[in-house]
């Protein structure tokens, strides 16, 4: 990236809607925060201070997804100021959790919710950054974990393009030696369409993946959806395992409306 | 095949546990099976009281279950998820380091780091285990260049063979000829009886071992029971592939459309490789700490399951669930001939019980190879 090594490359940390947990995925470095400080200028960085949106920046991490009229302008003002543009966690990725009411009515969820809702400005979808502006490294998750964004970070300084994870969690769940929870207790596990990066946390635990890294390549959703079946869950329960953490990514999406119980209410929140 | 200074002995089961005690004395760190996440699994074994006396397990197509079955017996179960491999072709491991840190000045300088690794006895291998143990001495040791980082670990390691009595419903090592009775590859055999084990030597090593034990002689109708028990597991099996060699048939039905039905269940996951115990495939990465002053190159398992595993110049060569099963199965149970001399299938039957939806090699062999669709 950055060649005089005198000039310290400057990075910005920008927030849509979201939890603010992929940005923990900073703060929670530790010592390693001390040293990115010395490699790289924190210009814009709300959470922990720094507020500029308007610098140019060699890199522009985004947590959260669009979800407001606003969102959708000052999204193009940080991808024309930013040379690489990450976005990081499920939000940012895929649409987050809050992609759920791209399932209901907008007008009907607001007036259940808000006291006033006519204050409030919101589109009817969440969307991913990468439906709107060009993004150039994806890092899913919910949350990111602080190794990939620390892996993300060292390839850029050394002008290398950061490794993209795509295999399925599995993988990285047989390196450690887990024994499989779906094969060996029947725990409806995710792990098979699910991108790994998470360290395999949830079988490592004898529970079941729930995929908040979202969908791996080349996945086979239905196949899963119907060993799940097997398993003995109901339609409903095994879409709710794909219309969860990343409802919006379209191989996920797919199949949860798919295997939806046609009595299920589209304006029903409690589905 | 037993060693010509050993004699076949019986080793009553209130003295196991002096066996863990000989070949811990002799330097080793015993590695055995023991209850772990529900399953089956070799860790280093302490005492022969975490060994998974009284417990047996049922296989199925994508189903494993573990259950207390009430008998006093160590070994009365069929292979868990895993066995040798990853004692010896770790799942992840540090091959060397560069840094731009250097004694001498140089800009950049590199560090090899090969493991330092005590000597371990692995108790309770089982045929299919040393037949693909066997495989991997090839693939990584004779072949021009010895993979230090393998040779490190294999070569201390002295191995205690189980004779196989309680098949799974997914195993088929009769058919591919590796199994259940142990043949070869191994230093000590045991084979179990209700109140202890026929014991055996097959090398110096074990022999050194199995003297300083304090044994009984064993008598002919154990022996029997022994041999009994073993040819009843063989005969219990049910799978099987079609031929030892399914090189020609593999070939000949490479455009099959059963590939593409087999495609439609695969998740392309990559357990039935993790499981395998002959599969070998690897990738490499670097993991540079952040200040860049020095990083580590890793390998660890990879798949042919995996998109980047067939990856050259800007494209995925097999881009398909149905490609990455064909070269999954074309090369194991076809190519592997002309690679090691055998097939690379020692029917232990894991990828059909760790397939997560439980597709089935010995049936989609027996499709493919029919031959009555092939073009």
């Amino acid at each position: 990236m950055a060649t005089d090594k005198n000039i310290k490359p400057k990075v910005a940390v920008h927030k849509f809607s979201s939890c603010d947990g992929c940005q923990l995925a900073f703060l929670n470095m530790g010592e390693n925060l001390l040293t990115l400080s010395t490699l790289v200028d924190i210009t814009h960085f709300a959470e922990a201070g720094p507020v500029d949106e308007d610098t140019p920046v060699e890199i522009a991490f985004i947590e959260g997804s669009l979800a407001s009229p606003d969102d959708l302008e000052r999204i193009k003002h940080i991808r024309s100021n930013s040379r690489f543009v990450v976005s990081i966690g499920a939000c940012a990725t895929s649409g987050g959790v809050q992609a759920l009411r791209n399932m209901a009515n907008t007008k009907d969820w607001i007036a259940a919710v808000y006291a006033s809702p006519e204050y409030i400005h919101s589109l009817d979808c969440s969307t991913p950054i990468s439906d709107h502006i060009k993004v150039d490294l994806e890092l899913w998750g919910c949350p990111v974990s602080s190794w990939q964004m620390l892996q993300a970070v060292r390839s850029l300084l050394f002008g290398a393009k950061p490794e993209v994870l795509n295999d399925k969690v599995c993988q990285e769940c047989k390196r450690q030696q887990h024994v499989c929870v779906l094969v060996a207790k029947g725990e409806p596990c995710m792990g098979p369409v699910t991108r790994t990066g998470c360290g395999a946390i949830c079988p490592a635990m004898g529970r079941a993946c729930y995929s908040c890294y979202g969908p791996a390549e080349m996945v086979n959703p239905e196949s899963l959806n119907q060993r799940f079946l097997g398993l003995g869950l109901l339609s409903s329960e095994a879409s709710r395992r794909f219309l969860f953490i990343n409802s919006g990514a379209p191989e996920f999406h797919k199949q949860g409306l798919k295997c939806k119980p046609a009595s299920s209410d589209d304006g029903n929140l409690d589905g | 095949m037993t060693n010509k200074n050993s004699k076949v002995e019986f080793l009553p089961r209130s003295h196991f546990q002096e066996l863990i005690e000989h070949l811990q004395q002799a330097g080793y760190t015993c590695v055995g099976p023991q209850v772990h996440e529900h399953a089956i699994h070799y860790a280093e074994l302490a005492h022969a009281d975490f060994l998974p006396q009284g417990m047996s397990e049922e296989q199925s197509p994508g189903q494993y279950r573990l259950h207390e079955a009430g008998h006093d017996r160590y070994f009365a179960w069929a292979n868990g998820p895993q066995a040798l491999k990853p004692l010896l072709f770790t799942p992840r491991e540090a091959l060397w380091q560069s840094s731009n840190n250097c004694e001498d000045n140089a800009s950049l300088c590199f560090k090899e780091l090969i493991p330092e690794q005590r000597p371990l006895a692995v108790i309770g291998a089982r045929a299919c285990d040393l037949a693909a143990l066997y495989i991997h001495d090839k693939h990584f040791l004779q072949h021009g260049y010895r993979d230090p980082y393998y040779l490190a670990r294999r070569k201390n390691m002295l191995l205690i063979a189980v004779n196989c009595t309680h098949p799974a419903d997914t195993c088929f090592c009769a058919s591919t000829g590796d199994g259940p009775r142990a043949t070869y590859g191994y230093d000590l055999l045991l084979n179990e009886l209700d109140d202890g084990f026929i014991i055996e030597s097959h090398s110096e090593k074990g022999v050194a071992i199995q003297t300083q034990l304090n044994l009984q002689a064993a008598e002919a109708s154990q022996l029997e029971q022994a041999n009994d028990a073993v040819e009843q597991a063989a005969a219990r099996q049910t799978r099987g592939l079609p031929a030892q060699n399914l090189s020609q048939p593999l070939l000949d039905n490479l455009h099959h459309p059963h590939w593409e039905e087999v495609a439609q269940r695969c998740l392309s996951c990559g357990n039935c490789t993790a499981v395998c115990p002959t599969c070998f495939c690897h990738s490499e990465l670097d993991e540079p700490v952040l200040d860049g002053s020095h990083s580590v190159h890793y390998r660890q398992w990879d798949s042919c399951f995996c998109q980047k595993h067939s990856y050259i110049h800007g494209m995925t060569i097999r881009d398909t669930a149905g490609l990455r099963y064909r070269q999954w199965m074309t090369h194991k149970l076809g190519s592997w001939h002309e690679q090691f001399g055998r097939s690379g299938c020692v029917g232990c039957g894991r990828c059909i019980t760790w397939c997560p939806v439980g597709i089935d090699i010995t049936e989609e062999a027996k499709v493919i190879c029919s031959g009555d669709q092939h073009d």
